[in-house]
C-alpha cells in the first residue's frame, strides 16, 4: 500500500478505535450501578471488549504509520488533548438512565454489525481479519442490547417513557452515523473500507422498523448542524481527564 | 549488507529441548482462568519455532480483549525456560482468529466435569447454534434458559437449568 493511503486508513482506523474506547468507557461507568446484577456483569463485559476492540484498531493504526503498537495506542489514549479524539458525538454523551445506554448500545451496535460486515472484506487483508474477529464477538452485544429494546419499549408505562426519551434525545446524535469518517471517500474508491452513506441507507431502514415494533414513535429529526469527527460536546474533555488523570500523574511510569 | 552471526556458547551436557519436549512442557501450562485446561487444548498455541536461540511461541488470544493473555505470556516463558529452553518469544497474533472449534475433545471433557457447558461446536454457523437448546452440564436436561449473553469472563455466558434449578456457565461459542 502507498504512503499516503497507509497515511489515511491508519486516521480511519483510529477514528473507529476512537468510538470503541469512549463508549467502553462510558459503559464502564455502570460496573457497581447498573439495575440489576446481571446488567452489571453486562455492562462491565461490553466495556471491556469494547477497549479491546479500540487496541486491536489503534494498533493496525499504528503498524501502518510505522509506529511502536507496543507503546502508540496508550500514547494516543493517554496523552491527546480531547479535541484531537475522532469519535462521534453519540458515544461521548453521558451515560444517562439505564434505558438511554442500553438504546445507545443498540444503536451503535446495529451499525457497526453492518461494518464489520462490510469491513471484514476489504481489499486489505490485515483489516479484514481483524473486523472479523470483532464481528463475532460483537454478534453477542448486539443480540443482548437487542433483547432489552423491546423488553423495555413494550414493558411499563414508565420503562415506555425512558425508552422514549431516549429515543428523542439520541436520534439526532445517531445521524452522526452516516458522515464519512477520515479518509473514507479515497479509501472507499479502493475497496479498502465501505461508505458510511450507503450503511447508513441500510441501517436506518433496519433500526426504524425495529424501534418502531418495539412500540416506539421514530420522527424524523434534523441531524445535528455538525457531525464532523472534530467536533465534541462539552462533554468529552470531563470524560478525557477522568480518561487520563492517572496516565498524566506520571508520563514514565511502567504499568 | 552485513550479517552478523552470533554464536552462543551453550554450556556442555545442555541440549536444546526437542520438538516433543517443547509441545509437552507447554501442555502443562494452565489457563488462569480455567487452570484444568491447559493452553494447548485450548488451541490458543499456534506455534513454537526455533530463531536462532531463542524460540518463538505464537499465541492466538481466544478474546481480543481477554486480560489473561499477559499472564499467560508470563506462564509459558517460565515453564519453558525451566524445560532448558534459553530464551523465549511469546508473540500475540491476532489472524486467523481463534474460534472454539479449536478446542479439543479433551479440553471439553474436562469442563463439563467441572459444570461448566463446553462450546457447541458450529462449523462457522453462530446464530444457528446459539439458538439451539443448551444442555444443563450438572444433570443433562436441555430444559434450560438464557439468563446473560455475558458472564464472570468475556468467555462465558450464564444460563440456568429448569430442571435442577441451578445456574451454569457455557463457553461462548466463538
Amino acid at each position: 500500500m502507498e504512503r499516503a493511503r497507509q497515511y489515511a486508513l491508519s486516521g480511519y482506523l483510529i477514528a473507529l478505535a476512537d468510538d470503541e474506547l469512549i463508549l467502553g468507557h462510558r459503559d464502564s461507568e455502570w460496573t457497581g450501578h447498573a439495575p440489576i446484577l446481571e446488567e452489571d456483569i453486562a455492562f462491565a463485559n461490553l466495556a471491556l471488549d469494547e477497549i479491546g476492540h479500540a487496541k486491536l484498531w489503534y494498533e493496525l493504526g499504528a503498524d501502518l504509520l510505522g509506529q511502536d503498537k507496543t507503546t502508540y495506542p496508550d500514547r494516543l489514549v493517554y496523552f491527546r488533548e480531547p479535541a484531537q479524539f475522532r469519535n462521534m458525538q453519540l458515544v461521548e454523551l453521558p451515560k444517562g438512565d439505564w434505558a438511554f445506554s442500553t438504546l445507545r448500545q443498540y444503536l451503535f451496535d446495529a451499525f457497526e454489525a453492518l461494518r464489520l460486515e462490510a469491513l471484514s472484506q476489504s481489499s486489505y487483508t490485515p483489516l479484514a481479519e481483524i473486523a472479523a474477529r470483532i464481528r463475532t464477538e460483537e454478534l453477542y452485544h448486539l443480540r443482548h442490547s437487542q433483547a432489552w429494546v423491546p423488553r423495555l419499549g413494550l414493558g411499563t408505562e414508565e420503562s415506555h417513557a425512558r425508552m422514549q426519551a431516549a429515543l428523542d434525545a439520541l436520534w439526532p446524535y445517531a445521524q452522526g452515523l452516516a458522515a464519512p469518517l477520515p479518509g473514507e471517500q479515497d479509501l472507499h474508491a479502493a475497496g479498502i473500507v465501505p461508505s458510511s452513506a450507503a450503511l447508513f441507507e441500510r441501517w436506518s431502514g433496519e433500526v426504524s422498523q425495529f424501534l418502531v415494533e418495539a412500540g416506539l414513535q421514530v420522527e424524523l429529526r434534523s441531524p445535528l448542524a455538525d457531525m464532523h469527527r472534530s467536533s465534541h460536546s462539552e462533554h468529552l474533555p470531563a470524560l478525557i481527564h477522568d480518561l487520563q488523570s492517572v496516565a498524566r500523574l506520571d508520563p514514565e511510569a511502567i504499568w | 549488507m552485513v550479517m552478523l552471526h552470533m554464536h552462543t556458547d551453550v554450556g556442555a551436557g545442555s541440549r536444546r529441548p526437542s520438538e516433543p519436549e517443547i509441545w509437552a512442557a507447554l501442555s502443562e501450562v494452565p489457563d488462569p482462568e480455567m487452570p484444568i485446561v491447559n493452553l494447548v487444548e485450548l488451541g490458543i498455541v499456534r506455534a513454537a519455532a526455533w530463531e536462532g536461540d531463542v524460540l518463538a511461541v505464537t499465541i492466538t488470544p481466544t478474546f481480543a480483549a481477554c486480560p489473561a493473555y499477559e499472564v499467560i505470556g508470563s506462564s509459558i516463558r517460565q515453564r519453558l525456560q525451566a524445560a532448558g529452553v534459553p530464551q523465549v518469544e511469546v508473540r500475540v497474533q491476532h489472524s486467523p482468529a481463534w474460534t472454539t472449534e479449536w478446542m479439543t475433545e479433551a479440553a471439553r471433557s474436562k469442563l463439563q466435569a467441572a459444570g461448566l457447558a463446553p462450546p457447541p461446536r458450529h462449523q462457522g454457523d453462530l446464530i444457528q447454534v446459539l439458538m439451539e437448546p443448551v444442555a444443563c452440564p450438572r444433570c443433562g436436561s436441555h430444559n434450560t434458559t438464557l439468563q446473560n449473553n455475558f458472564g464472570t469472563t468475556p468467555c462465558r455466558m450464564i444460563y440456568t437449568c429448569v430442571d435442577c434449578k441451578e445456574p451454569f456457565e457455557m463457553f461462548k461459542p466463538l
